[in-house]
């Protein structure tokens, strides 16, 4: 079938579908493709819960903030993390302010550094969902493996499936178009489980426009012939069995525990913490507060797909992308922060 | 021991001179400022052009430039964008204590180099020595002169093809791999445009407005176009010259070209049917061969891309700092 064909189909789509794309890449992508004006109106995309900065605590940014500040100490961060803001803060402000905060754009680089300065500790900001998890295993195994005492993880690692089953539960989502590079750590069976139980399309698929555009003719053909199976149009990447080295190394540093997400709250089993043989490297991540969370700030309605970006009564008023007073707002991935563009 | 800029360079007494001696007046000498004053004179008759710029990039020294041929560009590429002759320049050091000597002989003989490719002559300077790192600051301003009227944007039409006279986001993606330490093969493009400019005069082209596309990227300076016309640039993401190395960088980090910053690329406006005519009249000049058509200025519905698959999106301005993300 011709890309033109399917976007043919899609833009005289008569059925009335709200998928969710869970994964903030996917996000980003159906924005820069312009996708929303492709396909037929009574398709709707709402983002999902997927973009790790937006689902990440203000009390999270305050701890880094507050190691920021301890003497010797450097926090190292990716970029889209220092405009999050804390309870007062943002990392950027807290730089400015004089906390030692660098940019990371790949955690290993944390050894060399902490063997070169000795006397100075890091604190990584470890963000992301299973698509990262296994890159700070592979942090903690090497710390571990070299006997490096100055580098610490501060964990807000998340897991999609727990979220993934809130969301069916709550919400009225037809179908999902599932997290790409999650999938290539998890494989698909935990997102098979979820279609099968909560008779839902779920879709894998990759970062291009065909490929979200072949997702979505998958799941409204799944629609319009009332199936509900999980698809995986992600082959070249993406299996039906986990990723076998990543997993070993995820569960032999770290076990599942409960989470905070940005104004949804707690949820058993959605995220990733430092096994107990390892609480060494921990920088304190368990003991985070639970939340304050900014007033009339909606993030968690917009990540939950209750309602649109445009809805929330701060959007484009008090939060903007250079005053963002949500997560959403800040990130390139972050629903809001995306729709403000288009 | 190597030799480094102290405090007593900045005092104004005989390490100033020896300063201005051994350095300065041997790469920037000329007869204005041979003659020491505090004051350049200049002659010059008619309408001037004047713009200033200052340059704080670390590090100094990055593949395809450094910062004194930085500082020579971005004041030099302000001024033919007005349509003026760049003719004089100042140069003010601000210097950090520990400055390497060799450094600063560096700096100003890459500056003197492309001031004679750029025809400008730097005629009257400063140097201000404070504490720090060894770290060093430069501003320029610039004079030129008009030959005919100004080029401006009130000149802007619908229907005017909008050009690029080159790949995008070369300068900000070469300074960001310095400074994340990437090795790749990406060069800044710091460059003087004097040879595009005279190219598209000698052609008699009606030329509705030029910018330089620096910090803040296509995207910013395509916004602010449409804030001076009242009218909406569109562009198809597919006809934006994009280097493959960039592009690829891009992707990684998770940056949009559109949004980064060039040093020897410009944005112009002409009627659409002169359109063809000026790409192939940039493309024969120094830094042009990759200039290319990318759009239309459309009647006013904000600044717009074009999609490859022929989606649409709306392209802001940039806000706040462009950064990678997570994933």
């Amino acid at each position: 079938m011709k890309i033109d064909e399917v976007i043919s189909f899609l833009r005289s789509c008569q059925t009335p579908v709200t998928i969710m794309e869970v994964c903030g890449s996917h996000t980003a992508s159906i924005l820069k493709n312009g996708i929303r004006q492709l396909v037929s109106p009574s398709i709707r995309l709402v983002s999902g819960p997927g973009c790790p900065v937006c689902v990440t605590t203000a009390s999270y940014i305050d701890a880094l903030i507050e190691l920021a500040l301890l003497k010797n100490h450097t926090v190292l961060s990716f970029g889209d993390m220092f405009k999050v803001k804390g309870s007062t803060l943002s990392l950027a402000e807290a730089k400015s302010r004089g906390a030692d905060i660098s940019l990371m754009l790949f955690p290993l680089e944390a050894i060399h550094l902490a063997q070169d300065n000795p006397q100075q500790t890091f604190i990584i900001a470890a963000v992301g969902f299973e698509t990262s998890s296994p890159v700070y295993a592979l942090l903690a195994d090497q710390i571990v493996q070299k006997g490096i005492k100055n580098i610490k993880l501060l964990t807000a690692l998340k897991t999609m499936p727990s979220i993934l089953e809130l969301v069916c539960q709550t919400e009225s989502i037809d179908a999902f178009l599932c997290p790409g590079h999650v999938c290539a750590i998890t494989g698909t069976k935990p997102f098979e489980h979820l279609a099968c139980i909560h008779q839902k399309p779920f879709v894998v698929a990759g970062f291009e426009a065909e490929h979200i555009l072949a997702a979505l003719y998958e799941i409204v053909v799944q629609i319009k012939e009332n199936r509900h199976t999980l698809t995986n149009l992600y082959r070249s990447v993406v299996r039906e069995a986990p990723q076998p080295k990543a997993n070993r190394l995820i569960n032999q540093y770290f076990e599942s525990g409960s989470a905070y997400w940005r104004g949804i709250g707690e949820v058993e089993n959605s995220g990733l913490y430092l096994r107990r043989e390892y609480e060494f490297l921990d920088a304190g991540s368990k003991n985070l507060r639970a939340e304050d969370f900014p007033a009339n700030c909606r993030c968690a309605d917009v990540i939950m797909g209750r309602i649109s970006p445009q809805a929330c009564p701060l959007f484009a008023k008090q939060c903007t992308p250079e005053s963002a007073v949500g997560p959403c707002m800040v990130s390139a991935e972050g629903a809001c922060g995306n729709a403000i563009n288009s | 021991m190597q030799s480094t800029i102290t405090t007593a360079h900045g005092s104004g007494g005989t390490a100033t001179s020896r300063l201005i001696a051994d350095v300065f007046m041997r790469y920037f000498h000329n007869e204005i400022n041979a003659k020491m004053a505090d004051a350049a004179i200049l002659n010059i008759e008619g309408k001037l052009a004047f713009t200033t710029d200052s340059f704080v990039v670390k590090p100094l020294f990055f593949p395809g430039g450094d910062i004194g041929r930085l500082s020579i560009c971005g004041t030099v590429n302000d001024l033919l964008t007005a349509g003026a002759a760049p003719r004089y320049i100042s140069a003010g050091f601000i210097l950090e204590e520990g400055l390497p000597l060799d450094t600063l002989h560096r700096v100003c003989r890459s500056m003197s180099e492309t001031a004679k490719e750029a025809n400008i002559s730097i005629v009257t300077g400063d140097t201000k020595v404070i504490e720090g790192n060894g770290g060093m600051y430069i501003n320029t301003s610039g004079i030129g002169t008009l030959q005919n009227a100004a080029i401006s944007f009130d000149t802007a039409q619908q229907g005017d093809a909008i050009i690029v006279t080159g790949n995008l986001g070369d300068h900000h993606a070469c300074i960001l791999s310095q400074r994340l330490s990437l090795n790749n093969t990406i060069q800044s493009d710091a460059a003087p445009l004097n040879g595009i400019l005279e190219a598209l005069t000698s052609n008699q082209l009606n030329l509705h407005g030029i910018r330089d596309i620096t910090r803040g990227g296509l995207a910013t300076v395509l916004n602010e176009i449409a804030e001076a016309t009242g009218l909406s640039p569109v562009i198809e993401e597919i006809k934006v010259p994009v280097a493959e190395d960039v592009a690829a960088l891009c992707k990684i980090l998770g940056l949009d070209p559109l949004y980064m910053g060039n040093e020897g690329k410009l944005v112009l406006l002409v009627p659409q049917e002169q359109a063809a005519m000026a790409v192939a009249a940039i493309k024969k000049a120094p830094y042009g061969k990759n200039a290319a058509v990318i759009g239309t200025l459309e009647a006013q519905a904000g600044v717009r891309v074009r999609t490859r698959l022929g989606g649409v999106r709306m392209l802001a301005a940039l806000q706040g700092e462009g950064l990678p993300r997570i994933c």
